[in-house]
């Protein structure tokens, strides 16, 4: 059964490294449904956010693959359930469309929507939230007729105390202190 | 000895590179010479004496040649190759020991860092087309970054599961100075080579063989490359579990040991094959149960539990779940393994595998190696030149019809003896791959088989083995097809042969022009004293033998059906 997956990947921070990860993908004829990449909380570590549909075994099975590329630290695969995600939304729209009425007031009140910039031909609103809710908010300001939109990858943090990566770290510490190894 | 700089000396990238090479013991470098280049192989002029560069026809050549050289040593194979399409010829031989899991170390030239990216003279984005066929690459701008770019190299090349790794070199750091102090790489923080093995995992797996009624081991390249063919050894003779390799695994045991039940997969033996489906416990050593070895995966091995030896985790799972996976290297775990499991024999269930062998040899091996009409066979050629070579040679291969014959005939004293294209399956890797085993073990025999498809492929690399005299025994096994595709069009394509026949040139004249000897055998009369000459020579030697012109490879699982439906006919 084709489900929505959020994956993390945690890797080092080399040129070329998005192209190792997404040919994993391209292998396996996996879609992208979004991406997000930016530092982690422990330095000089890359954390990748990707969202794609698809069965858990395949899902499974990737995992692996990209593990095994060489400069890929860990990857951890979470149902939409296990985590606390987020995406911002940026909306143009022209200003004199909002005037009338309480047109603003209630899409900053409604949708917990931000204004960014009002100019006299264009105003900027702004909306963190899930893929839906900023979805709705388009629908709603597409009235108006929406100059330009742009919608973020996926943000994801876990539902977990610590970073997962930490945990596996200090195991790796360990395993490698009985192979005779110090490591970092 | 210490190739490091003093106080303020500086070398070139191009010599930091060879003395880097130096220090990773390498002495022999298979590669041909372009612009992007240039500075690498003038340096390479005053290290002749230590770094033997041989000169191949084409760089995929190059490639396979490091391949073989590496599949009979052990140790990684080197390659030199220019920018643009220097580095686009050696994609081929990349991808295939990706997929063979062969240590390669490949160094391309490349454009002047200033022109990365402007579509400049030979300039290809080595780094993007190889990603995806290479265990690791790096582009390298710096001179000074050369010494740990070649010791990540090498170390990832043959650590673990062994893999080509690709380092791109500009041209301005070939030439820019640095100073030079080699230090071997023995840690990469994101790659764990071999995962730990979980103790338990041996307990479950042990109990699991010591209920067994009918276990089968199935032996894998992993037994090779992670040198534990002693270690198989000790754990079969206690366990007396029988044992089929698959093609990579040709040669982890010698092939008269009693347990040795034979080839899997879909050109296999009969009993490694029919028994998969009968049997209760596989023990899956070193092997990543390709699609050539499980025909139908959902109807493989059904009535049986999985134990798999396996050194990279993505393996596991992959194609056939497994109910214990024993992470680590064959070469620990094995021994591991062995310690707890109890000594026991399996003669009923062995001897239902010697029943099936004198069917497949009623049924098929009699009539391919002692036919007694008719032309001369691909089975019966290949037997005989196994006996000539008192069955201890370093076989080599091309793919196709004579390879799966080749496997399926030729027999193994001792390991590192094949040399075949398993999982990419490449026409014309087997000359180049011949010369580079030869030169590797110049101390063993070494032949090749070929069809004339294949030798066109890559032809012109006789003319390497004429220039190094590398005494490689060539044999082309010559029906004027493209034997397996024929095969395949006469058994699913209703005998419609779309441009399989081949119009062969006078290959008799072709290798004379390269200087090698030759000798053309079309009858069944002169092919024993034609086959000792070739064995006796001392240098290198060309056989051609015209074989029957459609013969076909049995048995087989046809594509697609399952291990058990494996046909004799």
């Amino acid at each position: 059964m084709q489900q929505e997956f959020t994956i993390t990947i945690f890797s080092e921070n080399h040129v070329g490294l998005l192209n190792q990860v997404t040919t994993a993908f391209t292998r396996r004829s996996i879609n992208i449904e979004s991406l997000n990449t930016s530092e982690s909380s422990l330095e000089g570590i890359h954390k990748f956010t990707i969202v794609v549909f698809t069965t858990r075994e395949q899902i499974d099975k990737l995992k692996t693959q990209i593990e095994k590329k060489i400069d890929v630290l860990k990857v951890f695969v979470f149902t939409t359930d296990e985590i606390i995600h987020q995406e911002m939304a940026l909306y143009k729209v022209p200003t004199e469309a909002l005037l009338s009425g309480n047109e603003i007031e209630d899409i900053v009140r409604k949708y917990g929507a931000r204004i960014m910039e009002i100019t006299p031909e264009y105003t900027v609103i702004e909306k963190t939230g899930h893929k839906a809710e900023t979805q709705e908010l388009f629908v709603r300001l597409d009235k108006y007729k929406v100059l330009q939109f742009v919608r973020s990858g996926r943000i994801a943090i876990t539902k977990l105390r610590t970073e997962l990566l930490e945990e596996y770290l200090l195991k790796l510490r360990a395993e490698n202190k009985i192979r005779g190894i110090e490591t970092f | 000895m210490d190739y490091n700089t003093k106080g303020e000396e500086k070398i070139s990238g191009s010599e930091a590179l060879l003395r880097s090479l130096l220090c990773e013991d390498v002495d022999l470098i298979f590669g041909y010479p372009g612009g992007a280049i240039m500075p690498v192989y003038d340096a390479l002029y005053d290290y002749q004496d230590k770094l033997h560069h041989v000169l191949t026809r084409h760089e995929q050549g190059a490639v396979h040649a490091a391949q073989g050289y590496a599949r009979v040593t052990g140790k990684v194979g080197v390659c030199f190759a220019t920018s643009g399409p220097g580095a686009t010829n050696t994609v081929t031989g990349i991808a295939d020991a990706m997929i063979d899991s062969t240590p390669l170390v490949v160094i391309t030239g490349q454009v002047a860092s200033p022109l990365l990216g402007t579509d400049a003279f030979q300039e290809i984005d080595v780094i993007g087309i190889t990603q995806p066929i290479t265990k690791w690459n790096l582009l390298v701008k710096k001179a000074a970054d050369i010494p740990a770019a070649i010791a990540k190299a090498f170390y990832i090349a043959s650590s673990g599961r062994p893999g080509p790794v690709v380092i791109d070199i500009t041209k301005d750091a070939q030439f820019e100075l640095t100073s030079f102090n080699y230090k071997k790489e023995t840690l990469v923080r994101s790659y764990t080579p071999v995962p730990m093995t979980k103790p338990e995992t041996i307990v479950e797996a042990a109990e699991i063989i010591n209920n067994a009624k009918k276990p089968m081991a199935l032996v894998g390249q992993g037994v090779i490359l992670g040198e534990a063919e002693s270690e198989l050894k000790t754990f079969l003779d206690k366990t007396g579990i029988p044992a089929a390799w698959t093609l990579l695994g040709l040669s982890a045991m010698p092939s008269d040991y009693e347990l040795n039940v034979g080839m899997l997969g879909m050109h296999g033996n009969y009993g490694p094959n029919v028994k998969t489906n009968e049997c209760d416990v596989i023990i899956a050593i070193g092997m990543r149960f390709d699609d050539r070895v499980t025909g139908d995966a959902t109807k493989y091995a059904n009535n049986a539990k999985v134990i798999h030896l396996e050194i990279d985790p993505a393996e596991v799972n992959k194609i056939i779940k497994a109910d214990v996976a024993v992470m680590g290297s064959v070469k620990d775990t094995l021994p591991q393994l062995t310690k707890v499991v109890k000594p026991t024999t399996h003669t009923n269930w062995l001897a239902e595998f010697k029943k099936c062998d004198d069917l497949e040899i009623e049924k098929v091996i009699d009539a391919e190696v002692f036919p007694k009409q008719g032309g001369m066979n691909m089975g019966e050629v290949v037997n005989k030149i196994s006996e000539a070579f008192d069955h201890d040679a370093v076989v080599v291969t091309d793919v196709g019809q004579h390879q799966m014959m080749a496997s399926r005939y030729f027999k193994f004293k001792q390991s590192k003896s094949i040399v075949t294209s398993g999982g990419l399956g490449t026409m014309g890797f087997g000359l180049p791959a011949a010369l580079g085993a030869k030169l590797g073990v110049p101390e063993r025999e070494v032949c090749v088989f070929i069809g004339d498809g294949g030798f066109q492929m890559t032809i012109q690399e006789l003319g390497t083995i004429f220039q190094t005299k590398a005494a490689v025994k060539i044999v082309i096994l010559n029906n004027n097809f493209l034997g397996m595709v024929r095969q395949w069009q006469e058994l699913f394509f209703d005998r419609r042969y779309a441009s399989t026949e081949l119009c062969n040139p006078d290959f008799q004249m072709i290798t004379k022009g390269f200087g090698i000897e030759s000798e053309l055998v079309t009858e069944r009369k002169d092919l024993d004293a034609a086959v000792e000459r070739m064995a006796k020579s001392k240098e290198s030697f060309l056989l051609e033998v015209r074989v029957e012109k459609e013969g076909n490879v049995f048995p087989m699982v046809p594509s697609g059906s399952s291990v058990s439906d494996i046909r004799l006919e």
